[in-house]
């Protein structure tokens, strides 16, 4: 397995994300907070290699979202995201 | 007919293994039924569940191979000789079998039709999966859109969904399907033996004015060198869609 | 009662009880590659380690120098918060008590920091005592980057995300400063005996 194969994009969490959105997250649009690019959700490089998940600007790299599980407990850090746009009927 | 994908509370369900069908050496196709199943878009996917005897319980994603037109969910899975999952569900998996499943997932790599743009499929390996569905959807849907699939496999026995390709692309339906084996070829081979490359995606990629819909989908390194390539001949990002599998554990 | 997949075992686990596996481990053969984000690539002729903070004296090492000062070869069990175990890991490295040697500081805390951006937060004395290495060889071989090479922390008493891979330095603080997942759900601590993975263990 490559190094490079480690990193997914925000396909790989879209089962997550709708644990805690409760709606369909890869279409919203996301800003990051580093540098102001808009990014789809499906597009953020995503590492789920780790104790949780590790959401990073595909433009910048750094930090956009952290998410950890365990159990009926979710700790979310949206900091690394200034905003996040989406539609309650994505289709 | 494909009902609309309701967005209801992502809940876990028992799906039944109706048939297992060997693709390839190493993929074998699990046919689903799924009672309720709310129906799916081509490209989404569904999240697998897995508990062993003590306890134990890890997840894997896997794309649905079949498009919303069937009531039957069907994934496509790759046999990874260091994997935790897929060895257990190609190769021990039979029919009657259930499997816990949660979906249909995704929203962003998602082909309807009803876009009639061209659309232009790039395909890594058991990256073909959520691509097929979108063949299949093309065809079921009678859809006017005209499609290019470029599908890169090792060699000629990787190829998944060999024969129905052909068939499709033979067809009629505006499906042209362009193979590269990159280890080895059979001999006679007329399609392309390397890996993807510049001059490859130039002969294949529909024209820039066309503004195509294309959606990539392999192993990340696969992924960022076809989109590089395609963003190189001039392609816009935003018609990019890419969808990255990642042997994490197989 | 969860339902049970027929006839799947998951990967290899020892799941025997063993004085040497901490509650809710399991012990694996193979040595998993996590990962917080993409690999630094840093070339050696730009690499230090620093200490900083509540320090008389900042202090700092190239590669050269770290390479010239004494190092041991220790064989320690390391363990995941990710639930796997790995034993008898052979590293080799300086101890923080070589670096701490000749550091005047009355800090209680420390936090390492790595290139990336990752940080992770400790008590001092989690670092001291024979407990803690700046580790450049695994199994005698140079630290490969995809497990923290050129040189990663090694706290193997805690668990592994406390090991900071790519480290460049410790900031020493009167004040303990939850570090990347510290600051996210992960336990400030971090014993695996104790099973302290989250907040509120």
């Amino acid at each position: 397995m490559q190094q490079s194969d480690l990193k997914l994009d925000g396909n790989a969490i879209a089962g997550l994300l709708r644990e805690i959105f409760a709606m369909e997250m890869t279409t919203a649009q996301s800003t990051c907070a580093g540098c102001g690019k808009v990014h789809p959700v499906g597009r953020v490089d995503v590492y789920l290699n780790a104790p949780g998940a590790v959401v990073r600007c595909p433009a910048c790299e750094q930090v956009m979202m952290l998410i950890v599980h365990s159990g009926d407990r979710y700790w979310i850090d949206l900091t690394g995201t200034r905003c996040l746009e989406f539609r309650s009927d994505p289709s | 007919m494909a009902r609309a994908a309701v967005l209801g509370r992502l809940t876990w369900q028992l799906g039944e293994v109706a048939e297992v069908i060997q693709e390839t050496p190493r993929v074998a196709s699990l046919v689903l039924q799924v009672p309720g199943w709310p129906g799916h878009f081509a490209g989404q996917h569904v999240d697998v569940r897995l508990t062993a005897e003590d306890g134990y319980q890890t997840q894997r994603s896997y794309s649905i191979a079949s498009p919303p037109e069937d009531s039957r969910v069907i994934l496509t899975v790759e046999r990874l000789e260091d994997g935790e999952v897929s060895p257990y569900l190609v190769g021990e998996v039979r029919a009657g079998d259930k499997i816990e499943l949660r979906g249909p997932i995704g929203g962003y790599f998602v082909w309807k039709a009803g876009d009639d743009r061209p659309v232009l499929l790039v395909a890594g390996g058991s990256g073909i999966v959520p691509l097929m569905a979108m063949i299949r959807h093309h065809s079921a849907a009678s859809s006017a859109a005209k499609v290019r699939l470029l599908y890169s496999s090792r060699s000629i026995d990787d190829v998944i969904y060999r024969d129905e390709l052909a068939t499709l692309s033979a067809g009629g339906v505006g499906l042209q399907v362009f193979h590269t084996l990159t280890r080895s070829q059979p001999s006679g081979w007329e399609g392309y033996s390397r890996r993807l490359d510049g001059e490859m995606v130039a002969e294949v990629a529909w024209p820039r004015k066309d503004s195509p819909a294309v959606f990539i989908c392999g192993p990340t390194a696969f992924v960022e060198a076809a989109g590089g390539q395609l963003l190189e001949s001039g392609y816009d990002a935003t018609w990019i869609k890419t969808e990255r599998f990642g042997a994490t554990g197989g | 009662m969860a339902f049970i997949s027929r006839g799947f075992k998951g990967k290899r686990r020892d799941v025997t009880s063993s004085s040497r596996v901490p509650p809710g481990q399991h012990v694996v053969h193979d040595f998993p590659v996590l990962s917080a984000g993409p690999t630094p690539r840093l070339p050696l002729t730009d690499w230090t380690f620093s200490i900083v903070g509540e320090v008389d004296e900042p202090k700092s090492w190239t590669w050269d120098e770290l390479r010239k000062l004494p190092s041991e070869t220790i064989t320690v069990d390391i363990h995941c918060v990710t639930k796997w175990s790995k034993l008898d890991t052979s590293w080799t490295g300086v101890s923080l008590d070589t670096l701490l040697e000749h550091v005047e500081t009355a800090a209680e805390f420390a936090v390492a920091f790595s290139d990336g951006g990752y940080t992770t937060n400790l008590p001092i004395e989690d670092l001291t005592d024979g407990k803690a290495w700046i580790a450049f060889e695994y199994g005698g071989q140079p630290l490969d980057p995809e497990h923290g090479g050129p040189a990663r922390l090694l706290v193997p008493h805690l668990y592994l995300w406390k090991s900071a891979k790519w480290v460049r330095g410790i900031t020493l603080q009167n004040e303990d400063e939850p570090g990347f997942w510290e600051s996210n759900g992960y336990n400030l601590r971090g014993d695996p005996w104790r099973e302290q993975r989250y907040w509120g263990d």
